[in-house]
């Protein structure tokens, strides 16, 4: 089975707060074929989110596949709310990076 | 009346100017309001607590001039939510004031201001606790303490439609709203109206962020949206830009954790059984949206408190045995902030770009730092000496790290400024939580002038 990265497979990969002390990822697809390409692949799933950010899979607040926006998308909490001194990201913008790459058989 | 149409020019009045072209296009669709919302949690605690705007006032004003002329031009009254990013009172006194110099500026006929404002005494917040009202943790945070609420510099409250729809009753031609949901500004004429809930709340969901619901991609255009009895229709004003099926659906999804509901002070937004239709090139309809209204009102409350002065301070590292070793070189430092501070009563940042400086603990890269990098050092204390020094000894004494097997002994790190600069205070998040109201309207004090000739 051919693998793709999940760039080559959605329209947006994207990230941004959702409320203070949240961030949420958006994966979202041209059409309902790849969407449902990458369902089937469960590449995406509470666990593999959790192993890509190397992150307790309770963190991972909601989970959702979103079918009228061809969409997977889940959330996490922060470890402290936004614009703490020290947080590198307020609006939570640039934290998606790591999906672009995520290998995904189909 | 059979339908109502809006236009929303931005979905943070300020954040970024607007977009002329596209706006004046949406005036010549003959909106029966004009409106947007001009705050946001997103831009950290910092204006909340400090009382000022993230937005410059010249951008303000450039959105606040171009549609107070669109409005009075037309003849039809103007919205804004959430004045100047945060909301507070002193924000929405600028807005007002604004709005008033802009009216002689432009030598223009007498009109009706309405404004409200959403700031919340902390006493009455105290008043609910020590009564056993319990003042609601959201997402993660615990319900509300005493001594939370001590550390609190401001509280905003997250107003619905109803000081909008009241101000709207008492004849208004252009409201400043205090802390606001964004949706409301919308939402709110559609209810005054007669328009259902189901679809008023719908309308102002989808257009709150003006373009982000279309495609492709490009903020600060505006949008139209049409609310009927029947049903939401949303187009796009950017000749380039579409309201597609999937622009749209895929805007529902945008700051939130649950694409299908969304929470206002008084109910919430059900989207679950949303119908997409693409109704004309540039248009989608929207059919089956949802408004479930609460029995009892929960306000949102937002507040921020302040954790100390701030001082920011920068430098790179070109060497590669330096930067597999940053740590220590940051471990360095911090042993000497300690020396001099001791080990609390103070906080100390490193940001490590080229490592982790984005992501922090989410980067899965962290052991694959570039060829070289960026540490920035914030120094966070009680005064702005200790703040400077304390950010000075966490940047300087890096160049001092001592390495056992660095070759370069001349300075472990490089200095593209010799000096700590001087941040804004730093602030945290204190209040993310909901209080029980008795009256939609006992938070929001409404405010009625006239302005003009």
């Amino acid at each position: 089975m051919r693998t793709h990265k999940l760039h080559e497979l959605a329209k947006t990969i994207r990230s941004k707060n959702a409320g203070v002390n949240k961030i949420t990822f958006d994966i979202i697809f041209r059409d309902r074929e790849n969407y449902e390409r990458v369902k089937r692949s469960k590449a995406l799933s509470r666990e593999s989110v959790a192993a890509l950010y190397r992150i307790e899979p309770q963190r991972i607040s909601d989970f959702v596949e979103y079918d009228p926006g061809y969409a997977i998308k889940f959330t996490i909490y922060r470890l402290r709310p936004s614009g703490c001194a020290g947080d590198g990201d307020i609006f939570g913008a640039q934290q998606y990076a790591p999906l672009l790459d995520l290998e995904v058989a189909a | 009346m059979q339908t109502l149409k809006i236009i929303c020019p931005n979905g943070h009045l300020g954040f970024a100017p607007l977009r002329p072209e596209s706006f004046w296009l949406g005036v010549d669709a003959k909106p029966d309001y004009v409106a947007a919302d001009s705050g946001s949690d997103d831009v950290g605690p910092v204006p909340l607590g400090s009382d000022t705007s993230t937005s410059p006032q010249s951008w303000q004003r450039h959105d606040l001039e171009q549609m107070l002329l669109a409005s009075r031009k037309l003849g039809v009254p103007m919205i804004i939510g959430s004045a100047g990013d945060t909301g507070s009172n002193s924000r929405v006194d600028l807005f007002v004031k604004i709005i008033s110099e802009l009216a002689q500026k432009h030598g223009m006929a007498k009109f009706r201001l309405g404004y409200f404002y959403s700031e919340v005494d902390k006493e009455y917040l105290r008043a609910k606790i020590r009564s056993g009202d319990p003042v609601t943790g959201l997402d993660g945070f615990a319900d509300l303490t005493e001594a939370e609420l001590d550390a609190t510099e401001r509280v905003v409250a997250m107003a619905g439609v109803h000081p909008f729809v009241e101000l709207l009753r008492q004849g208004a031609d252009v409201i400043i709203g205090g802390r606001s949901s964004d949706a409301a500004v919308f939402a709110a004429p559609a209810i005054h109206h007669g328009f259902p809930a189901d679809n008023a709340y719908y309308l102002g969901k989808v257009l709150e962020c003006a373009s982000f619901c279309a495609e492709p991609y490009g903020g600060k255009e505006t949008v139209l949206g049409e609310v009927s009895h029947e049903d939401v229709k949303v187009t796009a004003m950017y000749p380039p830009q579409r309201c597609t099926v999937a622009s749209v659906a895929g805007h529902a999804m945008y700051e939130r954790s649950n694409p299908y509901e969304e929470f206002f002070a008084g109910g919430k937004l059900d989207m679950t059984h949303c119908r997409y239709e693409q109704f004309d090139e540039r248009t989608t309809r929207i059919t089956g949206s949802r408004f479930i209204a609460d029995k009892k009102t929960r306000v949102k409350l937002e507040g921020s408190g302040k954790v100390g002065e701030r001082y920011v301070g920068i430098c790179g590292i070109r060497d590669p045995y330096t930067i597999a070793n940053v740590d220590q070189v940051i471990d360095w430092a911090k042993a000497k902030v300690r020396e001099r501070f001791g080990d609390t009563g103070y906080e100390l940042h490193y940001n490590v770009y080229g490592r982790d400086g984005v992501m922090g603990e989410l980067e899965p890269l962290r052991d694959k730092p570039g060829h070289e990098l960026c540490l920035m050092v914030q120094g966070v204390a009680p005064t702005c000496e200790m703040a400077e020094e304390l950010t000075m000894i966490g940047l300087r004494q890096m160049f001092y790290a001592r390495l056992p097997d660095v070759k370069g002994t001349a300075g472990s790190v490089s200095f593209p400024l010799d000096e700590v600069l001087h941040a804004s205070a730093a602030y945290r998040w204190t209040l993310n939580h909901t209080v029980a109201v008795d009256d939609n309207m006992e938070l929001f004090k409404t405010h009625m002038v006239d302005i003009g000739n």
